[in-house]
């Protein structure tokens, strides 16, 4: 089993959303996160979707997508030559004013951004690959981890369009 | 360009796509549609419920290898067409299907018959689409027809809001359609094709496994000529049957959990195998692990999906079967490849095959099923178009009936869908008006679209329900006698109702047929007749379908008749 990381570029129209997770469902396919928005092309929109699976289930969740009428191009992104993130914004719980320092200094060390500092609770935005996030995570769950959203990875191949 | 309302362009579309007929049955959502029918030259064949609607699309697109249409009205209009969408879908089968929607202002509103069948029918749909704007719609019908045909063949769906029927619109009918995401036609590698030939040339034994894309593009005379030059036995999948003439020496029949035994014989024993147009179903290889461990597997596919989704392949040929299979003949002719038929593999094969053909058992009741259907085989020209329902019967169909003219047979393999034959037999007739055609049935799925017997008669479309009757779901009984130690649930149809009276309630013939002869003379005067005709014959409810290989077991475990 390992993680892969897809590039799909799709018909920017209502209802391929709808249909790119629901093949992963009809499937039995997962879907760990998924992050979509408009390309510089106004036509088309690029999902960017991790999933987990051994290289047969993976080869064949890029042959189901490709066959959607929908799809343009699906790729399989080699992590060591592409550049992935993930944004997360973290409320922290503040328990005494001590606290608050600390947790703007892990912050800083992650170069996270902080936003909405108050009395019981601090507010932060970190971009950064899964593992580093997690890392973070583990260092800041001591305080209290009071609510996460994430936007699922993004990522691009380095490198000019030709070379990737 | 020229200014027309949605449902009038819609007609427009479908009669340059070459459309004669559609089957539906109208409602509010789609009346507008109705009306431009109304007064088009498409000649409209109303049906008693929307699901045969779909069932004689599906069957007259196989027969005639271009998309059938049919039409529903909206919420349970459409709803009723989902059995018949997955089916062609499952079975790969061209179909359009268009749909009533309720005003786009209503749409989302829980509106009187509202069904979101978009939603609905996406996972069993090759596309759908929803004009938003009556302009959209002649482009539209062109995207569908293209995406329905081509590639690997599949039910579209056109799901149009009444409002989107009744406006106006400058209406411009594209010659030509661009679809960037969809490239149906890939060429074959012939390298490929190359390693496919050698691996077949150095195997010992090799053998061909047929399958449904065989008779999807009609590569019939490739694949003989490649058996017959290489001089390489062939089974098929029970999709594929047919895909080769069943009396021909090198043909084995259909493999799979209930195929003949000697092709399932020799494929376990076979060491190299083409699998031509054959997805590797769990019906017809019964373990996946088994097969992939012992064969040297060549898969040649029009969908690059089915490489490697249930079996490991050695060599891919992505690409349509027939123009891969062409290739292969060119290739064997111009370097003069050929074998003889003196090795010993073939001996082999020969030997088996006159070893079940002599001592593998009838049941001696008068009218096993063996003997009603070889009796049909008799007695019914070649070039007649069979369909079967799903049971016992069909499954009695493949192993004794055979097809000597290839693509003569259908059947609902890939969803097993009760009530399928009898409708997809009107669709046929519709498709090839001079050749006969029949529906192997079950009593118990003949019940199920029985009248659409109205159509076939009022219509004119007169077809034989070839009916063999043992007053059960036969194969569900034979499950519950041979899995569930006789606890019979479920199964009993009791002889009712009485099928020669069912028909000729609806103005048809009804025959009963007692004996193997009656059979015979009862299809007979079926043929002659120019109305339908309903053949009831009562066989042994008792009889199992053997051999059988049991779900989730290798083929060599098969279950042989003691
Ligand atoms: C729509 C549908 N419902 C249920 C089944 C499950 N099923 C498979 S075969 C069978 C019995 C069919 O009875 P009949 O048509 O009389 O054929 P027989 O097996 O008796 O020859 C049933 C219920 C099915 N295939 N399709
Ligand atoms: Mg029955």
């Amino acid at each position: 089993m390992m993680w892969a990381i897809l590039s799909v570029l799709v018909e920017n129209k209502p209802g391929v959303l709808f249909k790119v997770t629901n093949l992963f469902r009809a499937r039995n396919f997962n879907i760990d996160s998924i992050s979509v928005g408009v390309t510089e092309n106004p036509e088309f929109s690029r999902m960017t979707i991790t999933t987990i699976g051994d290289d047969k289930q993976v080869t064949q969740i890029m042959k189901q997508l490709d066959k959607m009428i929908d799809t343009i191009e699906v790729k399989r992104l080699d992590e060591k030559m592409s550049v992935y993130r993930e944004l997360v914004l973290m409320k922290i719980k503040v328990s005494k004013p001590s606290e608050s320092m600390e947790i703007m200094n892990l912050a800083n060390a992650f170069q996270c951004k902080v936003h909405d500092v108050r009395k019981s609770s601090i507010m932060i935005e970190i971009t950064a690959t899964p593992d580093r996030i997690d890392a973070f995570e583990e260092l800041v769950k001591g305080y209290g981890i009071l609510e996460i959203a994430r936007t699922g990875i993004c990522a691009l191949p380095r490198g000019g369009v030709d070379e990737s | 360009m020229e200014k027309m309302s949605g449902a009038r362009s819609l007609m427009v579309a479908l009669e340059r796509e070459g459309v004669e007929l559609v089957f539906g049955l109208p409602g509010g959502a789609n009346l507008p549609i109705y009306d431009e029918l109304y007064k088009s030259n498409i000649r409209h064949i109303l049906v008693r419920h929307e699901q045969s609607a779909a069932h004689m699309a599906d069957g007259f697109g196989r027969v005639s290898r271009r998309p059938g249409v049919c039409f529903a009205t909206s919420g349970p209009g459409a709803t009723n067409i989902v059995t018949g969408i997955a089916t062609a879908q499952a079975d790969s089968a061209p179909m359009i299907a268009v749909t009533g929607q309720v005003p786009s202002k209503m749409i989302g509103r829980d509106a009187f018959q509202e069904s979101d069948i978009i939603g609905i029918s996406n996972p069993i749909v090759k596309y759908a689409f929803q004009p938003q704007d009556p302009a959209e719609i002649p482009e539209v019908v062109k995207k569908a027809f293209y995406i329905s045909a081509t590639g690997r063949p599949g039910p579209v769906l056109i799901d149009i809001p009444k409002d989107v029927q009744q406006n106006e619109a400058e209406m411009n009918f594209p010659e030509n359609i661009k679809i960037r995401g969809y490239h149906p036609w890939v060429d074959p590698d012939i390298r490929e094709i190359e390693r496919a030939i050698d691996m077949l040339l150095s195997a010992e034994r090799p053998i061909i496994l047929a399958g449904g894309g065989v008779i999807i593009s009609g590569a019939f005379a490739e694949l003989q000529s490649i058996a017959e030059l290489l001089m390489i036995p062939v089974v098929t999948t029970f999709k594929g049957k047919g895909s080769f003439p069943e009396n021909h020496p090198l043909s084995l029949g259909p493999i799979g959990m209930h195929g003949h035994a000697e092709a399932n014989k020799m494929m376990v024993e076979a060491d190299c195998v083409l699998a031509a147009g054959s997805r590797f179903s769990d019906r017809s290889v019964g373990t996946f692990e088994e097969f992939e461990k012992r064969l040297k597997i060549i898969h040649m596919d029009v969908d690059p999906a089915e490489i490697g989704k249930n079996q490991t392949t050695n060599v891919a040929v992505v690409g349509d079967v027939k123009a891969s299979l062409r290739i292969m003949v060119k290739m064997l002719i111009q370097k003069a490849i050929k074998r003889n038929g003196d090795y010993p593999w073939l001996k082999r094969v020969k030997e088996t095959k006159e070893y079940f053909k002599e001592n593998l058992k009838i049941p001696d009741h008068p009218l096993a099923a063996a003997k009603v259907l070889r009796k049909l085989r008799e007695v019914l020209p070649h070039q007649s178009i069979v369909t079967t329902e799903v049971g016992q019967h069909q499954m009695w169909a493949s192993l004794f009936f055979d097809v000597i003219q290839p693509g003569t047979f259908f059947s609902s393999t890939g969803l097993g869908t009760m009530g399928w034959g009898f409708p997809a037999s009107i669709g046929a007739k519709a498709a090839k008006p001079g050749v006969p055609v029949l529906d192997i049935a079950g009593e118990g799925s003949f019940n199920m679209t029985e009248n659409s017997l109205a159509v076939s008669v009022l219509d004119n479309l007169p077809v034989i329900v070839f009916v063999m009757n043992n007053f059960s779901l036969g194969m569900v009984a034979q499950w519950q006698r041979t899995f569930y130690n006789r606890r019979m649930i479920g199964i009993d149809l009791k002889n009712c109702p009485d099928y020669v009276k069912v028909a000729e309630a609806y103005g048809a013939q009804g025959i009963r047929a007692q004996s193997v002869e009656e059979v015979g003379n009862a299809v007979k005067t079926a043929l002659k007749s120019d109305v339908a005709t309903v053949i009831d014959i009562p066989i042994d409810p008792e009889e199992d379908v053997l051999p059988f290989v049991a779900p989730g077991t290798p083929l060599k475990d098969m279950i042989l008749p003691s």
